[in-house]
């Protein structure tokens, strides 16, 4: 039984081409992935996120269980609305899942991965039994991601009455809209290397919402692009760039670990920390490809210098730069080139940071 | 829907065959492939003098998505590519049946193409 959201017959109305993505029923694109992705680039497009898992924590404990369940520190959320980009890792140091938590009136809300919601919900009730915590998933909330240069000024467009609360949010806060809009909850956030915001709206309301966005010039794009974007952008994908076996040190998070104070006790801290003391083995770089083809996840890379091979943790073609890009682990060391194996050959590539496009421009 | 034309024959892999009126044999992919692959970006095709084999590997189709392995529905001498498609390889969405055709052979034997699919059969098969 495929799970919908509630978008998901508006898609097909809008002519998107609908795939089982990870159990849910969503669109891949509505006729061009390129297009989609241009348009998110240049103007602004917009996707159903719905499938992402909105789960509250509140309680007297909030604060202490989330300091214990995750890598980065909420302490460090001061002011209503700041979010905090974390990993939350398994006993091992493993990553279970890649969230952004935000601090709310009344505690704090998750936003967690779909493909990974039941075992993230099972090892967040499990841990909370230690604490005085309430833990409420939120499926009557629905997510829409409005990304792109003119992004913000359609959404104050349709959210005219919230537009002054809309344009004064700062870069990774969120903020509940005015009253009529009854949790309707803004962030100016995303996954495309662009701005925009990430809207929870109620299920209830969001086909409107959705309706109105597309009537002011706001292109309908699809999972495709999503991906491509998030790729040119040099964000990590949970499943791909990290999972419940990849340290957070290996999958560039180290950043997002809050090391400080050092008597925090977070689960995996042990089992990182000593992995750090020893020497970190590994890394994500990022690889252009000036030739023809196409960079493919899974593809083994060989770096100069060590007999110790890489993979390709995703690859696609950037419609933006025009050639192929991917992210991949490889031995730790400073290297500029590196080749790829492609169907049984060696092709080379370039070695750069795991960014390529930010805000419309080309990094590399 | 996508479209099926009733003049060419299939493969259950996606390519089509159109026999000229000078007994070459032009190929490409159907617009279920090309719509089931999503943006092209990259074609390789086989060299013009090549020989290619009916069910084996003439080229590579890579789209945003995917790539996937083309296989001849005839064998023969190859006596052109679409070189077009270099520059132009989202031309394969936008015109599978014509502009977007793949390469020309002069068949070895073209009673091959009487093992390959009819426009009815292939449209089971892609159902």
């Amino acid at each position: 039984m495929l799970h919908k959201t509630p978008l998901a017959q508006l898609h097909e109305t809008m002519g998107g081409k609908m795939v089982d993505f990870g159990g849910w029923w969503m669109p891949v694109n509505y006729g061009s992935q390129i297009d989609e992705h241009n348009a998110v680039r240049t103007s602004a497009g917009m996707f159903d996120v719905s499938h992402m898992t909105v789960v509250d924590v509140h309680g007297e404990q909030a604060q202490a269980f989330l300091q214990y369940l995750l890598a980065n520190d909420v302490a460090k959320l001061t002011e209503q609305g700041k979010a905090l980009y974390t990993g939350m890792l398994n006993d091992n140091g493993g990553v279970i899942d890649d969230l952004i938590v935000y601090l709310m009136p009344l505690g704090y809300r998750l936003v967690v991965n779909c493909a990974t919601r039941e075992k993230d919900l099972a090892w967040i009730n499990l841990q909370a039994q230690k604490f005085s915590v309430e833990i409420t998933e939120r499926p009557e909330l629905a997510m829409v991601a409005v990304q792109g240069p003119q992004a913000r000024e359609k959404v104050c467009e349709v959210l005219a009455d919230d537009a002054e609360t809309l344009n004064k949010l700062g870069v990774f806060y969120g903020k509940a809209l005015s009253g009529q809009r009854t949790e309707w909850f803004a962030a100016r956030t995303g996954y495309t290397g662009e701005d925009g915001f990430e809207i929870i709206v109620p299920a209830v309301d969001v086909n409107a919402f959705w309706q109105q966005l597309a009537d002011a010039g706001v292109a309908p794009c699809g999972l495709g692009s999503r991906d491509t974007l998030r790729l040119e952008a040099g964000m990590n994908l949970y499943g791909h760039e990290m999972n419940d076996e990849t340290s957070p040190l290996v999958a560039n998070m180290g950043w997002t670990i809050g090391w400080e104070p050092t008597d925090r006790e977070f689960i995996g801290r042990s089992v990182i920390a000593a992995e750090k003391a020893a020497g970190i083995k590994q890394k994500l770089v990022g690889l252009v490809m000036r030739s023809r083809g196409v960079l493919r996840d899974g593809y083994e890379v060989v770096v100069p210098g060590t007999d110790e091979r890489g993979a390709i943790t995703s690859g696609t073609f950037s419609p933006t730069l025009g050639v192929s890009i991917a992210i991949a682990r490889v031995p730790t060391g400073n290297v500029s080139d590196a080749q790829v194996i492609i169907r049984g050959k060696s092709v080379a590539v370039e070695v750069v940071k795991p960014c390529f496009v930010r805000n419309g421009k080309a990094l590399i | 829907m996508s479209e099926i034309r009733a003049e060419l024959k299939y493969l259950e892999s996606h390519e089509w065959a159109r026999v000229e009126t000078d007994g070459t044999v032009t190929v490409g992919i159907s617009d279920h492939a090309q719509a089931a692959l999503g943006d092209v970006v990259f074609v390789e095709l086989p060299e013009v003098g090549s020989d290619v084999t009916a069910g084996s590997e003439a080229g590579v189709v890579e789209s945003v998505k995917a790539a996937s392995d083309l296989y001849s529905p005839i064998s023969g001498e190859v006596i052109a590519v679409n070189e077009a498609l270099e520059d132009a390889p989202e031309t394969i969405n936008s015109s599978p049946y014509d502009d977007g055709w793949f390469y020309k052979v002069r068949p070895t034997e073209l009673e091959e193409l009487d093992n390959a699919l009819d426009a009815e059969a292939y449209q089971e098969a892609t159902e």
